[in-house]
């Protein structure tokens, strides 16, 4: 009886407020948009029974999305947008996380901690530093200009150079750690051993470091690359009015222009978009589990 | 002693400044005299007195603090049952579509969160408010809570609740007398990781909330998207500090009691 209830009640919990939104968001998708309050129709509705209700669903909006070049360009230019901060991300964090593990130990714990704080610090307000120095009169602007390097402002908050620059920033902890771990627990005899065989440092690295750090470059790249690919908060303030991402489209076509059905369909095409890095993640961490034990 | 090249130097160095570079600039300009931000005027402290007198932003800052108690401690029994019925339970019906639903939330992004949980709220009818942000919030912080936990009862030696059970224990006495202050620092931890996860959120907060609660990061986007203000700077300050002073502490806190859990293993092996 005990058990009985430690299971149902984060159980019961979770179908309540995770699985069952996600049936309302699928069906909503399948609605048709109406002026009334909810925005959708059809109601779900016991009198006229289950089929009449099914009857009326339809793939419309789904067409729809697929007709608006909108939103082709929206999913294509978010999966390039999470693509290449991915890269730019490893190349960045690689070094760092490399750096860190090869540090005394005794500075270990002191690096992981300043790589941690920026991670609990709002991640709001690390985009809104962004701000103050990528803005046109910026203090990137004046110490370029104070400098001599440009005789006039560059606009450099409108392009995606902004985007990338705030993805980067704010999801580096997530592609440090698991880098470090990995290479933490790396054996130093191993690259002595190749360099002794004739490897160059280069070499060595190329052909005994990157390999074995694989899992955790897998599992950064995984920690980037999905949630940047719904990413609403740094394309909308560091981002331009031409900067183009799938979770501002689904927030604006919510809020602003109060098209319920169409919003569901932007997720639910989203969520389709997702499965594939999701599925192949977590089988790196089986494979990463299964190595540990 | 390992000393770090000259390669590790420079790489460390520049990325601990990208890090770093950005707040201490809005840490230091949030003492600016001036109204405009990127323009050093001399030192003042006004715009902190001027935050002070801010209702609206008290206001939020108190709801903001009230949400995240209550959902990251609602979070936290929750994360922990769910923990422990995963890696205690052992088979039930359903397991796998349990597990899926601890994971999915930790990938899951914020805009689909929020939108499928109003479209929730609203077909039941619920008011949005301090309510509905805390069912949120609960909801995917819970499943960050559990893998916390999990992973630390995974590592825990299982012999011990048996023997605590033959020497006469109830299930439930073995809980609290055995497991519970084994997997305490990964319960706190894991609500510490709760509670920052709710101050921090926007997305699903904004979804969730109606005119009557409106949290502080709701308050911080709003007027940000108008740009860059020396009260927000302030503001930022303020939790930069708080934050600061909270890992710091704790990781002194883990340091001691490594230190002492060492000298302990020490005498136990002298004896």
């Amino acid at each position: 009886m005990r058990r009985f209830t430690l299971i149902a009640v984060p159980y019961l919990w979770l179908l309540a407020l995770f699985l069952v939104p996600f049936i309302i968001v699928l069906k909503i998708s399948l609605s048709d948009v109406a002026l009334a309050r909810p925005p959708y129709a059809p109601h779900f509705d016991w009198a006229t029974g289950i089929w009449a209700f099914l009857s009326e669903l339809d793939f419309e909006n789904f067409v729809w999305l697929s007709e608006d070049d909108l939103y082709w360009k929206a999913y294509l230019s978010s999966l390039k947008i999470a693509f290449v901060s991915t890269v730019l991300t490893l190349l960045v964090g690689y070094p760092m996380a490399y750096a860190m593990a090869r540090a005394p130990e005794e500075w270990r714990a002191t690096l992981m901690m300043l790589v941690i704080l920026p991670f609990w610090t709002s991640f709001l307000i690390r985009v809104y530093a962004w701000m103050g120095i990528l803005s046109n009169e910026g203090f990137l602007n004046q110490f370029l200009l104070w400098t001599g390097i440009i005789s006039e402002p560059l606009t450099i908050l409108t392009p995606n150079t902004a985007v990338y620059i705030g993805i980067v920033y704010t999801y580096l902890p997530f592609m440090i750690l698991p880098i470090y771990a990995a290479l933490e627990r790396l054996d130093d005899s191993l690259i002595e051993a190749a360099e002794d065989l004739g490897c160059s440092r280069l070499t060595a690295f190329w052909l005994v470091t990157i390999p074995l750090s694989k899992t955790g470059i897998v599992a950064g790249c995984f920690l980037v690359f999905i949630p940047v690919l719904g990413e609403f908060v740094i394309p909308s303030l560091l981002g331009g009015s031409d900067t183009l991402m799938i979770g501002k489209v689904l927030w604006e076509e919510f809020f602003s222009n109060r098209d319920w059905p169409v919003a569901s369909a932007v997720a639910v095409v989203l969520l389709l978009l997702l499965i594939i890095p999701i599925v192949l993640f977590q089988r790196n961490q089986q494979k990463q589990q299964e190595a540990e034990q | 002693m390992k000393r770090l090249s000259w390669f590790n130097t420079v790489s460390l160095t520049l990325g601990f400044a990208f890090l770093y570079v950005p707040m201490i600039i809005l840490v230091i300009f949030s003492f600016n005299e001036s109204k405009l931000v990127t323009v050093w005027a001399g030192f003042s402290t006004k715009w902190y007195g001027e935050l002070m007198q801010n209702e609206a932003f008290l206001n939020a800052a108190w709801v903001t603090i009230k949400v995240a108690v209550v959902s990251s401690t609602i979070a936290t029994v929750l994360g922990t049952m769910a923990a422990y019925v995963l890696v205690r339970g052992g088979r039930f019906m359903g397991r796998t579509l349990f597990s899926g639903m601890i994971y999915a939330p930790l990938v899951m992004p914020e805009v689909i969160t929020g939108l499928s949980l109003l479209l929730l709220f609203i077909g039941m009818g619920l008011d949005r408010g301090i309510l509905t942000i805390v069912l949120a919030h609960t909801t995917f912080s819970m499943c960050y809570v559990s893998v916390v936990v999990s992973s630390r009862l995974v590592t825990f030696d299982r012999s011990l609740e048996e023997t605590a059970l033959d020497l006469g224990c109830s299930p439930a006495e073995a809980f609290r007398l055995v497991t519970l202050p084994i997997i305490a620092p990964a319960v706190i931890s894991g609500w510490l990781l709760a509670f920052t996860l709710s101050l921090d959120d926007l997305v699903i907060a904004s979804f969730t909330s109606g005119p009557a609660a409106t949290t502080l990061p709701i308050k911080i986007y709003s007027a940000v998207r108008l740009g860059v203000s020396p009260e927000i700077n302030a503001l930022s300050t303020i939790m930069i500090a708080i934050v600061t002073l909270g890992v710091i502490t704790a990781s002194l806190v883990t340091k001691r009691q490594m230190v002492r859990q060492k000298r302990d293993e020490q005498a136990a092996e002298r004896t």
